[in-house]
């Protein structure tokens, strides 16, 4: 990863709302990141901390109503993506940044065959014709493992298993040569060993293909593998942002640290217990106005009821958004 | 698919004949005598000698396969000589109407055009104002288009065509004058005022059954699109960058047009139905008025072929909906 290359992908305070009966839900607050050229970028949080939010509020993926972005910027290209008219907007979709959803059982349509799901984003985006684009597909399915490649392009979804849906789906990411794949927990819903040919493939097409990655995930574990920066998410904020091997060694936000702790061992005797967070993560019915995390929190103290703490940093790129400071073992000053 | 259809049609064939058996027996246990509508001045042994000599003295065991004949072999040949001058029937006795003395099918013939022009039509009509009003209301649920589209489905679900059609009369035939309120079906279409006529005089049967039609269907048509919508499909079609008409008209409707093809093809015979009625409020001489004449006058071989038909009607689109239902999904292909 070059340090200092001008980022691919800039987000800055992004913040997007959810418009229900009960009250505006502040699913996204004040989120910023950047995302350097051919770098992968980790991006953890339990379920509702707003990671799958944030990425499809970039490409207005959202269905609006109810989702508002309402505040930011998303840089791509030279461009602002929450501000350029609806036509740019789908050229980088599928052309540009491709994305690969959670669930490959039902993220693929299933009344059409396979070799014209990959089509559509080459025909449009590539402006290939017909044989060309069955020529691109076929590289494309052998590109991501499926054997066989000619003949499965004319079967349907219901023909494939959950692994080689998701290599599917890959591939109609990849199809037009992205320069960030945006990833929302492309393993979860598959089993283990199957998650592990899929992280392989992922290893493999990145240092093949050279993209930026955005990798949304929950498991800690697949982080460590993969990842070269992390951001941790909390309450749809941005709570720690490092590089994989500080986060790990050296977590500063109370939440992190808790999450580090969840992560099952198998070293000693006996296995211990699970580690669990207590409590629920919160619907945010108002803007943060305090810590997200200050109910769960086991530093907590006065001023994290009053303010919401911004992201400190901590140098060697590195920051966290909490006013107790570990390193000292009191609060931050400031 | 093709070795599935000829399966089903050939399975097609004892359930028909079942079908068949049953309305035979129905008519013949029903209560009615062809000869009741016969002037009292005819003596009791004439009548009883004119029943015979209708066949009505056999028992079923005897008529039902004379008449099984006659359907299946005798009428199919007469139509084979009438198209290519042969003479397979060698004048085999066809299917006769007891009130009319003509040929049943000879009577079908020219009842059917009206009975399509009208009831076809209006269903044809139907079913294309439906498939717009599902798809819109669904994409823009909620809105003011959505709401007045869920207003007229229910008037058109609660209202039924023999108020609505003699309300529309009351209105525009005899109120305001502008469309007359028979349908002439002596009326030649050969030039442009015939046609305008034509039209005149179709629009109101064909909107009232219409109505029916595009209330039942544009609510299917709605369902089935918001639940496709929703779909994670959709979201990697919109990921790919697809513009929202290739998303909704290509990868959302054809999921969505699958229940729908079924409610469609299952409508048509019930349609057919609904014109009994309808053909009676307009004075259309289809086949619904037909039938109801031949009921009243106890015709039984017009009402066994009429009847027939439609369960004729009924098994093949069964048939049409299943194929189409596998042409549209491949998850049920069948072979």
């Amino acid at each position: 990863m070059p340090d200092g290359a001008l980022p691919v992908l800039d987000v800055r305070g992004l913040k997007t709302i959810f418009q229900t009966r009960a009250g505006d839900v502040h699913a996204v607050n004040d989120v910023s990141f950047a995302l350097k050229p051919g770098e992968l970028l980790g991006v953890v949080g339990e379920s509702g901390s707003g990671k799958s939010v944030t990425m499809m509020s970039l490409l207005g993926l959202l269905p609006s109503p109810p989702a508002q972005v309402e505040r930011g910027s998303v840089t791509f290209d030279g461009k602002n993506l929450l501000q350029v008219d609806p036509e740019t907007l789908r050229q980088v979709r599928g052309g540009k940044i491709g994305f690969v959803f959670q669930d490959p059982m039902t993220s693929l349509n299933p009344v059409f065959n396979v070799g014209n799901q990959i089509m559509e984003p080459l025909r449009k985006h590539m402006g290939l014709n017909k044989r060309q684009a069955a020529v691109r597909a076929k590289e494309l399915l052998e590109l991501v493992g499926i054997p066989d490649a000619a003949q499965r392009l004319k079967d349907y979804p219901h023909q494939f298993s959950g692994g080689m849906r998701q290599r599917v789906m890959i591939a109609i990411a990849l199809a037009c040569d992205p320069k960030v794949l945006i990833a929302d927990e492309p393993t979860t819903a598959l089993d283990v060993t199957i998650q592990a040919q899929i992280l392989d493939l992922m290893k493999d097409l990145r240092s093949k293909l050279g993209m930026a990655v955005i990798w949304i995930t929950h498991d800690l574990g697949v982080i460590a593998g993969i990842a070269d920066r992390v951001i941790v998410m909390y309450g749809g904020q941005v709570v720690e942002h490092a590089p994989v091997k500080e986060l790990f060694k050296n977590p500063q936000h109370p939440y992190t640290r808790a999450l580090l702790k969840t992560i099952p061992t198998i070293h000693g005797e006996r296995a211990a217990r699970l580690t669990i967070i207590e409590g629920q993560p919160p619907i945010m019915m108002d803007a943060p106005s305090a810590c997200p995390f200050r109910d769960r929190c086991d530093v907590a103290f006065d001023r994290c009821q009053q303010e919401n703490p911004p992201r400190y940093d901590l140098g060697n790129g590195h920051d966290a958004a909490c006013f107790f400071d570990a390193r000292t073992g009191g609060p931050r000053d400031a | 698919m093709l070795t599935y259809t000829l399966r089903r049609l050939l399975m097609s064939i004892p359930t028909l004949l079942f079908i068949a058996f049953v309305i035979f027996m129905l008519l013949e246990l029903a209560p009615g005598d062809p000869m009741a509508n016969m002037p009292l001045s005819i003596p009791p042994e004439v009548r009883q000698q004119m029943r015979e000599a209708l066949g009505l003295g056999e028992p079923w065991y005897v008529r039902f396969p004379l008449w099984l004949n006659q359907f299946f072999i005798v009428e199919p040949q007469y139509w084979i000589d009438n198209a290519f001058g042969t003479n397979f029937a060698d004048g085999a006795q066809r299917i006769i109407s007891f009130q009319s003395r003509s040929p049943v099918f000879d009577v079908i013939a020219q009842r059917l055009p009206q009975t399509l022009w009208v009831v076809a039509m209006s269903y044809v009509v139907g079913v294309l104002i439906a498939l717009p009003i599902g798809i819109i209301s669904a994409y823009r649920q909620y809105s003011v288009f959505d709401q007045a589209g869920t207003f007229i489905s229910m008037i058109g679900f609660s209202v039924p065509p023999f108020f609505s059609g003699v309300l529309l009369i009351v209105i525009f035939s005899v109120q305001l004058r502008w469309l007359p309120s028979i349908y002439d079906t002596t009326h030649v279409v050969n030039d442009w005022d015939s046609f305008v006529f034509q039209l005149r005089q179709m629009i109101m049967p064909v909107m009232v059954l219409a109505l029916q039609t595009t209330a039942q269907v544009s609510r299917y048509m709605r369902a089935s699109m918001l639940d496709n919508l929703g779909m994670d499909y959709v979201r990697t079609a919109r990921a790919k960058g697809m513009s929202e008409s290739v998303v909704v008209m290509k990868h959302v409707l054809r999921n969505s047009m699958i229940p729908v093809v079924t409610v469609i093809a299952l409508g048509v015979p019930s349609i057919f139905g609904g014109a009994i009625i309808t053909e009676q409020i307009f004075k259309v001489n289809g086949l619904g008025q037909l039938l109801i004449i031949a009921l009243q006058g106890s015709d039984i071989p017009m009402v066994m072929t009429i009847t027939f038909l439609l369960a004729v009607l009924i098994v093949m689109m069964n048939l049409i909906a299943d194929v189409l239902y596998g042409i549209l999904d491949p998850r049920i292909r069948y072979d």
